[in-house]
């Protein structure tokens, strides 16, 4: 690449300056830089989202971003319709006289959109007493919710629709009218309301935003805006040893009702040059235990909390250490074998024995310290305790979104783990600490746990087929938000699986969204419950199997995310299988195929 | 005006209602139809609907509306056998949400089913003999008949002609058939019916290839009562006997009640009576009328489709006019013929054979188990032994009919187990009040309707003791929207919902489903609307003359809407 910048909005001094900076740096300092501009100029633009508008040359997208910031939008949230058709009208005619518009309905609009909206028309209708449509409830949220962009750089007009036998009468769009002007755009014309009859009122409304985009348009059209290519700037600061602490700023239940098992997404703040991540990357959370994992074990060890414990030089009560720095909802070997002495437990002691295997593996995976205390007493001493306890480790969750979507923030995908165990509760650790943690102003200290091994290839036109049932899907939320906000051409084809489609069809709603709008081209269900005969995943991989083969062969990249036990080899066989069956190979050759996948790093996965 | 609507798009295009449909019941990864399907799967008697209880909810927890489905049967007249009953009972525990619900159409309605089983659905209701083509859609709905003359010769007849209507209005279309059931078809009998044209090649010679303009309601009328609302049907048949013998019918078109909040251009209307028919010409006029609607109709705007906006549009002459022409000579002018009530005849009641109806009230229609009134398990007993069949009515409730002496006293020990003589605890305000389905699952509703039945029905009834009118006979009915599925323009006092806890309140109708009530005052909360019926009850109280009904007086002080004409004098 040419070291000098196209269509600079420099002037020869700072070009000259800008040169001579750049000039000595290595590849490393260089990219580091670029990254700390960007970084600069999104502070700069006061918004949580890329940079707003980009010039030419910088690779697929490049060129809508800049159309971005010099059209206006008419966007509309209609129930009836009449909303619609008067912002078509608006369109239409805005079209007619050449101006650059664009028609959208909130249904279609991303309410992240906004930060890099100038010149904005909205037409909002509002039904039954105040409610918004349903389509619009996103962007109302959005504007009402502490995240809500400032809008310095926007223009805006609403003309709202309404019924005025309605106490509330257009309560959306005096809503949205208020919001825009709070969060600092500016009013280009009042807001203006219309009853049941809302032509004429309607009609002037939009003569007089014609020409007031026609102005607009004409002031801020002009010369185009300078660019900073976004690059991944240096690693972030936070680090295990280090965690960051954010602010948890959603948390929200995202299976249904009819549901058993409650899963979570949480969005947490995620600081550029704090908590920089890529998709594939897995965010630590340092958490704490939860006052009833650290009262079943005071309670099944017959101790006190208050009792003060000495360990590695420092001293603080039991439940602190309990609390904060040992695990006591996993088991570790150590712990168990230190207990098996100290018990005399000779069932617990044959576990450990190398023919216990399965029963140590049973017990490992569905006990928690309480329970082996509570099963096999022993007379531990507080200090004995949290020594023979391992120290708390933080938990890692795959990141469920991508930088280019959601800006700086960091999204997961949180099984709780909540069940009895001999009659008593047991929580996760981490899991049920996140879910508490729903309080406005709470936080979380966490930090970037690098995954390279589970990347998007670097070509966007390679297809992607991502199989993730469960909370496995949480990467490729992330993996399709990075594709399609990069620009890349390949296709995407999701496997997902779960017990019930009614309510744990996790995000759901945004893959549906994906599929209308062509960024997914293929999603392919399993509900193992919803029948009499269960269904995974890995069966829906055969039956799709020659149009998968198809894929893979022709360079598709391939993604497993999930259970490690149980599902990930049954997709590993699949996989295998389907290969044998449709790349007309025998078993061995077909072993081979699919460990070239690896060694290629074609197939990724992400199991636990 | 402008072009077809989208709808009309849509049947056009549709291969004589298939559509997609076959594909999207196929999409694994939504609950939902596509689009255009929703609109073709009402002709096969289904709607697609979603739980709005559960819709922010839903939406915040990123997945899709809890898209479900109800299934709307076809059963003229209403009758069902006990065998029937007891395979619709079955289904609402296989495929539904537990309960059963009778329709102001003389239909069940099941709610809840969700995609994946609506074919296995379809399939159990057809075994059971009961099909849901055109029980929802563009097409001539089911045909209502009067429910009450049970035990005489009269009773047969008008179920028959409901039948024999319903099936010559029916689509020749097989795409019910090969959609829902594989391509096989039975008669009412369960003999297999071949096909006869390739899918998609059949014909539709009486509604066409793109089926009437909009919904089309036609029903069948016994003086003296007037349970099927007649004046509310866009065809409708006033049987007239003389001696016990049927002689033929008066013929009635253009009634409706649907209309628009905020659109004057939309209105109930009653409907004319035009003229006098035999028995044996009624197949022949109803198909006329049908074929006049589908030539004339308004396809353009849906919102004034119906027959009552064409005869409207061009005038009642020319709709004489145009009928008596395609019929070869004007028809005879009506006869006379008087209702009573347009409420049902609740309790026992002997006919002329000996045999012994007993008419049971359940409110808004809803068959469930609930705490102190098991009636759906009650229902299934009694479906266990009766041998005679059911009529569900037009005002929702359920007649067991054809029951002899001897079977008598086990009916009322179960009526009496199962909490199911409410007729006989209940108030008349309590016992005549229609409600529609409303929220949660109708799509239309703004407001509710059948849920807030009850609690509404107690604070009226305090309200008429409070004015020293205990247990005075009021008929309501309480709408969710204003397209009138419960027929509230004819009550005498009705809430049509505008919003969650509004409605618009209208009175001054009467008990025969003969006057039109108006809209007394708009979108009032419940506070308000107790508050304006206290004031109304007190001078009703002081000022009405002997026997006279709360409707009749407001009539009487404030003139309501539109009368149909009775011709009772006319005889004279």
């Amino acid at each position: 690449m040419n070291a000098t910048l196209p269509a600079s909005a420099l002037d020869n001094e700072q070009h000259a300056a800008l040169e001579k900076l750049v000039q000595g740096l290595d590849p490393i300092a260089l990219s580091w830089a670029s990254g700390y501009l960007a970084g600069v100029s999104r502070a700069r633009a006061g918004s949580t989202t890329q940079p707003l508008a980009a010039v030419t040359g910088h690779g697929p997208g490049a060129e809508g971003r800049t159309d971005a910031a010099i059209r206006a939008t008419i966007l509309y949230a209609s129930q009836t319709g009449n909303g619609r058709r008067v912002a078509e009208k608006f369109a239409r005619s805005a079209e007619s006289t050449g101006l650059a518009v664009r028609l959208v309905s909130a249904a279609d609009y991303a309410p992240r959109e906004l930060a890099s909206e100038r010149l904005l028309f909205m037409v909002a209708s509002t039904h039954g007493d105040g409610d918004p449509p349903d389509d619009v409830r996103a962007l109302l949220d959005l504007l009402q919710g502490k995240r809500a962009p400032r809008l310095e750089r926007l223009g805006f007009a609403v003309l709202a629709l309404g019924d005025s036998s309605y106490p509330k009468f257009c309560e959306t769009g005096r809503q949205l009218d208020a919001r825009f002007a709070a969060l600092g755009a500016r009013r280009l014309t009042p807001l203006q309301e219309c009853d049941v009859d809302y032509e004429p009122g309607a009609g002037l409304w939009v003569d007089r935003s014609l020409a007031l985009a026609r102005e607009q348009l004409a002031e801020i059209g002009g010369p185009r805006l300078a660019v900073v290519t976004p690059l991944r700037p240096a690693a972030g600061e936070a680090s295990r040893e280090k965690p960051v602490e954010v602010e948890l700023l959603a948390s929200q239940r995202i299976t249904g009702r009819g549901s058993s098992r409650e899963v979570r997404h949480l969005e947490i703040a995620a600081p550029a040059g704090r908590l920089d991540y890529e998709p594939g990357d897995s965010l630590g959370i340092v958490h704490r235990n939860p006052e009833i994992a650290i009262d079943g074990v005071l309670r099944a060890a017959g101790l006190d909390g208050s009792a003060s414990v000495e360990h590695d030089g420092r001293r603080q009560p039991l439940s602190a250490w309990l609390q904060a720095e040992r695990e006591i909802t996993k088991l570790s070997r150590p712990f168990l074998e230190a207990h098996a002495r100290l018990a005399n437990a000779a069932e617990l002691g044959a576990a450990l024995q190398p023919a216990g295997t399965a029963q140590l593996r049973a017990l490992l995976k569905d006990w928690q310290v309480a329970d082996v205390l509570k099963r096999y007493p022993a007379a531990w001493s507080p200090a004995a305790l949290v020594g023979a306890l391992r120290p708390l480790a933080p938990r890692l969750y795959s990141i469920a979104s991508s930088r280019l979507a959601v800006g700086d923030e960091a999204h997961l995908t949180v099984a709780v783990v909540d069940y009895a165990q001999d009659g008593e509760r047991r929580v996760g650790s981490a899991s049920s600490w996140l879910a508490g943690r729903a309080a406005e102003t709470d936080t979380v200290h966490a930090y970037i746990e690098p995954n390279p091994r589970f990347r998007l290839p670097a070509d966007g036109q390679r297809d992607v087929v991502m199989i993730g049932p469960g909370t496995g899907v949480a990467p490729f939320r992330g993996f399709l938000q990075h594709r399609e906000e990069s620009g890349a051409t390949g296709r995407n084809w999701l496997f997902f699986g779960a017990r019930h489609f009614d309510d744990e069809f996790l995000y759901q709603s945004e893959w549906l969204a994906a599929l209308k709008r062509g960024a997914l081209q293929r999603l392919d269900v399993a509900f193992s419950r919803d029948t009499l005969k269960r269904i995974y995943v890995q069966q829906r991989m055969a039956e799709q199997g020659a149009e998968l083969f198809r894929w893979i062969d022709g360079g598709a990249h391939v993604y497993v995310c999930g259970d490690a036990q149980r599902m990930a080899p049954d997709v590993h066989a699949a996989l295998i299988d389907l290969v044998r069956v449709h790349g007309g190979r025998d078993a061995e050759a077909a072993r081979a195929y699919v460990d070239q996948l690896l060694a290629e790093r074609r197939y990724a996965r992400d199991v636990y | 005006m402008s072009g077809p609507s989208p709808v009309e798009k849509i049947k056009s295009e549709s291969r004589l209602l298939r559509g997609t449909l076959a594909e999207s019941l196929a999409d694994p990864v939504t609950g939902a139809l596509r689009e255009d399907d929703t609109q073709l799967i009402k002709f096969h008697g289904s709607y697609q609907q979603d739980d709005r209880d559960l819709r922010d909810e839903r939406r915040l927890q990123k997945l899709e509306p809890a898209w479900s489905f109800m299934i709307r049967t076809r059963l003229p007249g209403g009758v069902v056998t006990p065998a029937q009953w007891l395979a619709l009972d079955a289904i609402a525990d296989d495929f539904a949400n537990g309960t059963l619900r009778m329709t102001t159409r003389q239909a069940f309605q099941f709610h809840g089913i969700v995609k994946r089983e609506l074919k296995a659905t379809m399939a159990a209701l057809n075994a059971a003999l009961i099909d849901t083509i055109a029980a929802c859609g563009d097409v001539n709905r089911n045909v209502a008949a009067s429910s009450h003359a049970g035990g005489s010769p009269l009773e047969a007849e008008m179920v028959d002609w409901s039948q024999r209507l319903s099936e010559h209005l029916l689509p020749k279309t097989r795409a019910y058939w090969d959609i829902w059931l594989d391509g096989k078809r039975v008669a009412a009998d369960g003999t297999p019916i071949p096909a006869t044209a390739a899918p998609g090649a059949e014909q539709e010679p009486i509604l066409g290839p793109t089926y009437l303009p909009r919904k089309f309601k036609s029903a069948i009328a016994l003086p003296p009562i007037n349970d099927v609302d007649v004046f509310s049907q866009d065809l409708g048949f006033i049987a007239i006997v003389a001696d016990g013998h049927l002689l033929g019918f008066n013929l009635t078109v253009g009634g409706g009640m649907g209309m628009t909040h905020g659109e004057p251009a939309t209105y109930p209307r009653l409907a004319s009576v035009i003229g006098f028919l035999p028995p044996q010409r009624l197949l022949e006029v109803a198909e006329t009328v049908v074929r006049i609607q589908r030539d004339f109709g308004d396809r353009t705007n849906r919102r004034h489709a119906r027959l009552k906006y064409t005869i409207d549009d061009r005038g009642l002459p020319w709709f004489h006019a145009e009928l008596a022409q395609r019929l070869g000579g004007p028809l005879e002018a009506p006869r006379a013929f008087h209702f009573s009530t347009s409420g049902d005849r609740f309790g026992w009641y002997q006919g002329e054979n000996g045999r012994w109806q007993l008419t049971l009230r359940i409110p808004a229609g809803r068959i469930a188990d609930r705490d102190g009134a098991p009636w759906r398990t009650g229902l299934r007993e009694i479906a266990g032994v009766h041998r005679g069949h059911f009529r569900v009515t037009p005002n929702q409730n359920l007649v067991i009919a054809d029951i002899p002496e001897g079977e008598r006293a086990t009916l009322e020990a179960l009526v009496r187990q199962y909490a199911l003589d409410l007729h006989e605890r209940a108030t008349p305000l309590l016992r005549d009040a229609l409600a529609c389905v409303a929220m949660p699952t109708c799509p239309l509703a703004m407001a509710e309707a059948e849920r807030y039945l009850p609690a509404f029905v107690e604070r009226v009834d305090a309200l008429l003791a409070h004015n020293g009118l205990p247990g005075e006979p009021l008929l309501l009915r309480i709408t969710g929207c204003p397209n009138g599925c419960a027929r509230p323009q004819l009550a005498e006092v009705a809430l049509i919902g505008k919003a969650p806890g509004r409605y618009n309140l209208y009175l001054g109708g009467d008990s025969r489903g003969q006057r039109l009530n108006r809209l007394h005052r708009e979108n009032l909360d419940e506070p308000t609307i107790l508050a304006e019926l206290d004031l109304l009850f007190a001078r009703w109280a002081r000022e009405r003359g002997a026997q006279e009904r709360f409707g009749d007086w407001m009539h009487r002080l404030w003139p309501a809407g539109p009368i149909a004409p009775d011709l009772a004098r006319a005889a004279s």
